[in-house]
């Protein structure tokens, strides 16, 4: 694009800070709350995950939209290069935006993808100043606004995200041996990928669903946006499940849901981890992963009930990164171990499910 | 485990080479910093002298021997240490460590392999090894069948399918080798390639696919993390050494991206490496299919440069991790709050451009492939690719402006230039570009990925909108700054919109810095901090862009910063030792508790660590960058001395704008510098030069001839091809130089030199203050001059010259000193003939030989140099250098191994990579520890000489005659042959390599008959005879020692016929 034709916008932030830049994708304005995300690849897989709704997403990495967009093709009744079925963030803040993109698996350019959703991108911003600020006052409410347009803020945090991208209907997946009941609360498709690829069927049920009646060998906890506390019919639903000897598994949020059907409490980082190089330790090991991670609420470690214990811990700042309980086949983590986008170190936690559900008699069904 | 290790030996790299250069430098530097860090006493093996590692406070004891078996071995013996590092001294501490290994000399002395187990190293140094290892976790690697028929080759691409690539086995340089796309293609190029060999290697053809490297950490813990990602610019078929390289990869998904990753981790684990290692991939670039190229299993160049993208110290951490250290136990030395067991997340992008310099080489070939030539590196970071890209392509130092903007480059055949890349490919981009290539004409030709090619055709189109204005009130601020985010410095700038020329566009381009300045248009200091701002970190590793709004640091303004101007790229007659210098200077800085502040962009080496200098600016070194950074730290003061002459040749124009330069008036660099004001002063000091004169005409050139006689240097101001000075002995070779390799005219002067035959050269470092002289150091060369003094072996003391020459030229030294009042380091060459003493030049700044002659005299005259720059106290050393009872040899390391069809002969202009310096109680000692170290090998069998004109014939005799003595069968061309048995020595004719007659030279070496190979060219001239050019090469090529300066060959013979290699002493340094 030349450079004359371009459309400027203004980010500002509930401090008062104001970023100028430029637009690419929809020019309508957006609000929602600032957060920055340090992964260097990846933003297709970003853009459509769930836990970012609600969000403005700045991207650290500066040069953004180089391998264009994929299209939505389809296995397995999946979007192949998707996370979901669109994009989730509010808008999307990069230093510098690639108009042209070069992939084979691309169909059209970032801005066109953005276009479609009616999500706006700016950039031209400085994306490193932006996070240092971010950082040091916490996550903050902002709005985008193109000339000429004006907006309100938003606070995604006062509303329950969870039941906007929840499915609203039952949905089966796949056709293998045990059967998993997914509860959705944003699920990210590699999880649904992850699962099918070890001879499952997959029961996927909206957040607040009674999945009491189900028949199933593992319950299985997704990511989703937002505070937990605000899914209260899950967390009820999954305290009942705390008695059952079926095994559960929680990533993300369904960590979060777990710690606080057990008992235990959950607060709100400063500014949250969201990146592709965070580094987690297991417990009790010389053991260490990098890990993704998209989270700006965490399980508060010294408020584990009995039973309960860390599985994981952070290296950089001693955070929660997942619990276990010390009898029962129950565990989860803080980080992503599906990846997409991220590293895939922890993909064998997926084979840990497996073998809770065979150890605790298999496939019932 | 790290408990009972107290005392490691680190083997060092020796003298920088093609493909073995500054990098091994920083690894192991970084390496002893580990180790000493944990109480353990460090021992070193590195001859190259010039090294920050071989200095005090580094290593505990520092031998300056070959790393070759049996000399590690006897300072194993010696030293018994209790563990050894193998994988910080490149592919020779590598295959030293191995050899050991098999040996048994490890086991013998009790010696444990710290880190990746020699087993591993070796899967990953045999080719079917490796393979069958990846197989092992089915993993792939390119697949290939040998053959040896037609037949065969034609049911093996059936297998393969085509295109398929072909090899001959065992030839050099690529001989037979060839893409084939069908059946008849094959036949014959198959039909080809045996006429070379016996066996030909059918390959799949990954033409095309993109090459991406990942760097790799593993501890004993098996925890895995891949440190940094890059992608080559260039597509498979180019070394990654010869490609333009960024980082992190541009063009990768998440799902490529962390497929290759996970594959890098399975691999690292099921080869068993503790440390580091680099796993090289080519990517389908039209799917996810991949083939594993090659698995580094040491620190190599790519995880120096991935150190200095990412700010992750590689090298520092595989050290600990060798030592038994999990990643998760140690620290990320750039936050220092959080751990290193972590992978950085960059927030800029980094653009790694190689440095050719065929230029200095004979008959080399320009075209780039799958060896490398390029003799250094840059690394550029910004903020978009255009920044990076244009940033860097100043930053190589070959005269251009950026991507675009540059003038004198005109290609003949733009096709082929782009579909047959040479060193100028960029270039050629370039102008395919304003030629109205599309991006996909460029593409089929180069198939580097459109990605990179729209960037650059971005760069285009910035460059025609800026032609559409022609004042900078004109130009909108909204453009000004968008050429400034895409890397367009005021120069180019100055070039575009005010139309500037020559001489103007200095002028014009501080015009453009005035008016951008006025506009507020700056750059901004952003930090390099390994996690992308998201934790905050106190680190000092900086660069400059436009893309931002504000600075990461805030300056103090106390007037304690002192700036050092680092070398740049390694090049052929700048490489470690301005590197060495530049550290001594920012320690000194640092030792008075003032602030160092270092400028560099060169990725191989330790002064742009930035553990070195309170500030690092991984920056330019252009007048623009430097003028930007004085301006945010207005500094105390700056020193230009220390980094050769990229930063000598910016004092005046600093000097103009104010800037606070420390040490000798920028004045008098400038009556140095310029030949006109230089030889007036010697005129008016009575000190004698060689007689020259700047011509503008072959008239003028003939006359001035007539006066002084041949031969005559020729040094044009415009190259065509080829060197950019020249020896020549008579009108016919003057004619062809002139018409062939240079130009003269009125714009393009030459300046002829009259040439000094016979005359030794002797070069003197000294330091001064306010003119006077403070410390001093004369050497000698072994070859009379003629040969460049860069590749020259140097002598340190001198051991052959006159008292009365030493009196004269102390005597010159102190009047040039006082004359350009001189304060800091300066170099001086003479030539001496009897007592009569030329200058021949005269550098007002650290040499070359400036560590060499600190370390054998145990003075640092950098650091006093600096002292005296400073202005701080400073003790005028006392004792003097005749008072050495041991001698120091710095001896040159060539690369022409690496240069397919280069003439290994040595002329007026510089053609070494690197250097030695060894100490011996003798000369003869020094000398051979310091050829053993650059590849020479003492022969056992046979010598071949071909003695050259009179003079060395007669140079050669006595020397000749020891080797008969002492049994050595002796081979001559028929003139030698004469020569010889003239004098009484029996020798055997060898047949030119045109003569059909055995035994024939060329023959004589293919079949290793002979293990030295003497070859002294007839004239100075570069128009050699076919015949010793083929001997040279063979020599060259089948890896025979080769000399070819008599005077050497001599010193050479004389040395190893009086000094056996086991009665060679063993010594450390401290213990001369």
């Amino acid at each position: 694009m030349r450079n004359n034709d371009r459309l400027s916008v203004r980010l500002t932030l509930e401090d008062g800070t104001v970023y100028r830049g430029w637009s690419f994708g929809a020019p309508v304005a957006a609000a929602g709350e600032v957060v920055f995300n340090t992964a260097m690849t990846g933003y297709p897989e970003s853009l459509t995950d769930p836990s970012y709704r609600g969000q403005i997403l700045c991207l650290t990495y500066p040069l953004v939209g180089n391998y264009g967009a994929p299209g939505k093709s389809e296995q397995d009744d999946l979007y192949m290069f998707y996370e979901s079925s669109g994009v989730h963030i509010s808008a999307l803040i990069v230093s510098d935006y690639s108009f042209e993109f070069s992939h084979w698996n691309a169909i059209e350019s970032l801005d066109e993808w953005l276009r479609r959703s009616n999500v706006p991108g700016i950039f031209g911003i400085d994306t490193r100043a932006l996070t240092k600020r971010i950082r040091e006052k916490g996550a903050m409410l902002g709005k985008v606004e193109p000339e000429g347009m004006t907006t309100d803020f938003y606070d995604p945090n006062k509303v329950n995200l969870v039941a906007e991208v929840s499915t609203s209907a039952r949905k089966v997946y796949g056709n293998g041996k045990y059967r998993i009941l997914l509860v959705d609360c944003g699920v990210k498709f590699n999880i649904i990928r992850n699962l099918l690829k070890r001879d499952t069927t997959i029961i996927r049920v909206p957040w607040d669903y009674d999945y009491s009646v189900e028949e199933y060998d593992g319950l299985f906890l997704t990511n989703g946006p937002g505070d937990p506390k605000m899914c209260r019919a899950a967390i009820d639903n999954i305290r009942k499940s705390l008695d059952d000897d079926r095994p559960i598994f929680g990533i993300c949020l369904g960590n979060q849901l777990m710690a606080l059907a057990a008992g235990a409490d959950t607060y709100k980082l400063r500014y949250g981890h969201r990146s592709h190089n965070q580094p987690v330790q297991m417990v009790g090991t010389d053991r260490a992963y990098i890990t993704s991670q998209n989270h700006g609420f965490a399980v508060n470690n010294n408020t584990l009930p009995a039973g309960w214990v860390p599985l994981f811990v952070n290296v950089n700042d001693n955070t929660n990164e997942g619990m276990k309980h010390v009898s029962r086949p129950f565990f989860s983590t803080q980080f992503h171990p599906e990846a997409s986008g991220g590293p895939t170190d922890t993909d064998f936690l997926f084979d840990l499910f497996i073998e809770n559900i065979e150890r605790a008699g298999g496939s019932r069904h | 485990m790290k408990d009972d290790i107290k005392k490691v030996l680190l083997l060092g790299s020796g003298a920088l080479k093609i493909g073995e250069a500054g990098e091994f430098d920083y690894s192991g530097s970084q390496a002893l910093k580990a180790l000493r860090e944990e109480g353990i006493y460090t021992v070193l093996i590195n001859p190259n002298i010039a090294t920050v590692q071989t200095s005090e406070k580094i290593a505990d004891k520092i031998y300056f021997l070959p790393v070759t078996p049996k000399f590690v071995e006897r300072v194993i013996e010696r030293e018994k240490p209790d563990g050894i590092l193998l994988s910080f001294g490149g592919q020779t501490a590598l295959n030293c460590g191995t050899a050991l290994f098999r040996t048994g000399v490890f086991e013998k002395f009790a010696v444990r392999v710290l880190g990746t187990p020699v087993e591993a190293i070796m899967n990953t140094e045999d080719r079917e090894l490796f393979v069958k290892k990846l197989d092992e976790i089915s993993v792939k690697t390119p697949r290939s069948v040998a053959v040896t028929s037609v037949e065969d080759a034609l049911s093996a691409a059936g297998q393969l399918g085509f295109p398929i690539i072909i090899r001959a086995a065992y030839t050099l340089g690529g001989q037979g080798s060839g893409f084939c796309s069908n059946t008849d293609e094959l036949r014959t190029m198959a039909a080809r390639a045996f006429s070379y060999s016996d066996q030909i290697l059918v390959e799949e053809s990954l033409k095309g696919w993109k090459e991406v490297e990942y760097e790799v950490v593993r501890d004993r813990f098996d925890n895995c993390i891949t440190v940094c990602n890059m992608e080559n610019f260039d597509p498979l078929g180019i070394h990654t050494g010869e490609s333009i390289v960024v980082a992190p990869s541009q063009t990768l998904t998440n799902s490529e991206y962390h497929k290759l990753r996970e594959l890098s981790i399975k691999i690292i684990r099921h080869i068993g490496i503790i440390g580091e290692c680099n796993v090289q991939y080519a990517l389908d670039p039209g799917s996810e299919d991949y083939r594993v190229i090659e698995v580094n299993a040491r620190l190599s160049r790519s995880s120096a440069l991935a150190s200095k993208a990412t700010g992750y110290p590689l090298a520092f951490v595989a050290a600990k991790l060798a030592l038994g250290y999990g990643l998760h136990q140690l620290k990320n030395s750039v936050t220092r709050s959080t751990t290193a067991c972590f992978e950085p997340a960059l927030d800029y992008i980094v653009c790694k451009i190689p440095r050719w310099d065929l230029n200095k080489f004979q008959g080399v070939a320009h075209e780039i492939g799958s060896s490398m030539k390029s003799v250094g590196e840059i690394m550029a970071i910004g903020r978009t690719f255009e920044e990076a890209i244009q940033k860097g392509l100043r930053m190589i130092g070959l005269g251009m402006h950026g991507f675009v903007s540059n003038r004198n480059l005109s290609f003949n055949d733009i096709e082929k230039e782009l579909s047959q890349p040479t060193d100028m490919r960029i270039f050629s981009i370039a102008e395919a570009l304003e030629k109205g290539f599309d991006v996909d004409r460029i593409w089929e030709l180069t198939r580097i990925d459109r990605w990179f090619l729209y960037k650059l055709q971005n760069i285009s189109h910035i460059k025609k909108e800026l032609e559409k204005y022609d004042s900078m009130e004109s130009l909108p601020d909204r453009e000004l700054l968008h050429a400034k985010i895409n890397g367009f410095s005021d120069f180019q700038i100055a070039r575009h919109v005010l139309k500037s020329e020559n001489r103007a566009i200095n002028e014009a381009m501080l015009s453009v810095r005035r008016h951008r300045r006025s506009r507020g248009i700056v750059p901004y200091v952003k930090q390099i901090d390994t996690l992308a701002a998201e934790y905050p970190a106190m680190t000092n590793y900086l660069y400059l862009t436009y893309s931002g709004m504000e600075h990461d640091i805030w300056y103090e303004n106390d007037k304690r910063s002192v700036i050092v101007l680092g070398s740049g790229a390694y090049r052929i007659g700048s490489s470690v030792e301005f590197d060495w210098c530049s550290v001594n200077a920012i320690n000194t800085i640092r030792k008075e508790g003032l602030r160092g502040v270092m400028i560099n962009y060169n990725p191989e080496t330790v002064s742009t660590d930035y553990d070195m200098c309170d500030r690092l600016y991984f920056d330019e070194l252009s007048f623009e960058r430097v003028m930007d950074i004085i301006d945010l730290e207005t500094p105390r003061g700056v020193i230009l001395a220390m980094g050769g002459q990229i930063p000598n040749n910016l004092a005046m124009r600093l000097h103009r704008q104010g800037v606070p330069i420390l040490g000798t008036p920028p004045e008098s660099i400038d009556r140095a510098e310029d030949r006109h004001k230089f030889s007036s002063m010697c005129d008016a000091l009575d000190i004698d030069q060689p007689r020259w004169k700047e011509l503008r005409s072959f008239e003028e050139i003939n006359k001035f001839i007539e006066d002084i006689g041949f031969p005559v240097l020729i040094r044009p101001s415009y190259v065509l091809s080829g060197a950019a000075m020249n020896v020549v002995s008579n009108s016919t070779e003057l004619v062809h130089f002139l018409e062939l390799a240079a130009s003269v005219s009125k714009e393009h002067p030459v300046v002829v030199s009259e040439f000094i035959e016979y005359a030794k050269e002797i070069e003197i470092d000294a330091v001064a203050s306010g003119g006077d002289i403070v410390a001093y150091a004369i050497s000698e060369h072994v070859e009379y001059a003629g040969v460049h003094s860069g590749d020259a072996t140097i002598v340190f003391p001198p051991q052959k010259i006159y008292f009365e020459t030493v009196r004269r030229i102390k005597r010159i030294t102190r009047e040039i000193a006082r004359e350009l009042n001189i304060s800091g380091p300066f170099n001086i060459q003479f030539l001496a003939r009897e007592n009569d003493i030329k200058v021949i030049e005269c550098n007002l700044r650290a040499s070359r030989s400036m560590p060499f002659v600190s370390k054998v005299l145990k003075t640092n005259l950098i650091e006093l140099a600096t002292r005296v720059m400073l202005g701080v106290q400073w003790e005028k050393p006392h004792k003097s250098v005749f008072d050495l009872d041991y001698v120091g040899v710095k001896a040159s390391q060539f690369s022409f191994s690496r240069l397919a069809k280069a003439d290994p002969v040595l002329g007026v202009d510089m053609a070494s990579t690197g250097e030695v310096g060894c100490i011996g109680d003798s000369f003869h000692e020094a000398l051979l520890k310091a050829m053993y170290s650059v590849g020479y090998r003492m022969p056992v069998k046979a010598v071949l000489i071909s003695s050259g004109p009179a003079k060395s014939k007669a140079d050669l005799l006595e020397a000749v005659r020891l080797l008969e003595k002492r049994g050595y069968k002796i081979f001559a061309t028929r003139g030698t042959q004469q020569f010889l048995s003239n004098a009484g020595i029996a020798a055997k004719v060898a047949h030119w390599p045109d003569e059909a007659a055995s035994p024939n030279t060329v023959e004589l070496i293919k079949l290793r008959v002979v293990d030295l190979v003497i070859n002294i060219p007839k004239d100075l001239s570069a128009t050699e005879l076919s015949n010793d050019y083929q001997i040279r090469r063979s020599a060259v090529d089948y890896n025979i020692p080769l000399i070819t300066n008599a005077r050497l060959a001599s010193a050479f013979i004389n040395a190893f016929c009086s000094v056996p290699e086991s009665e060679m002493e063993i010594k450390a340094w401290d213990e001369y």
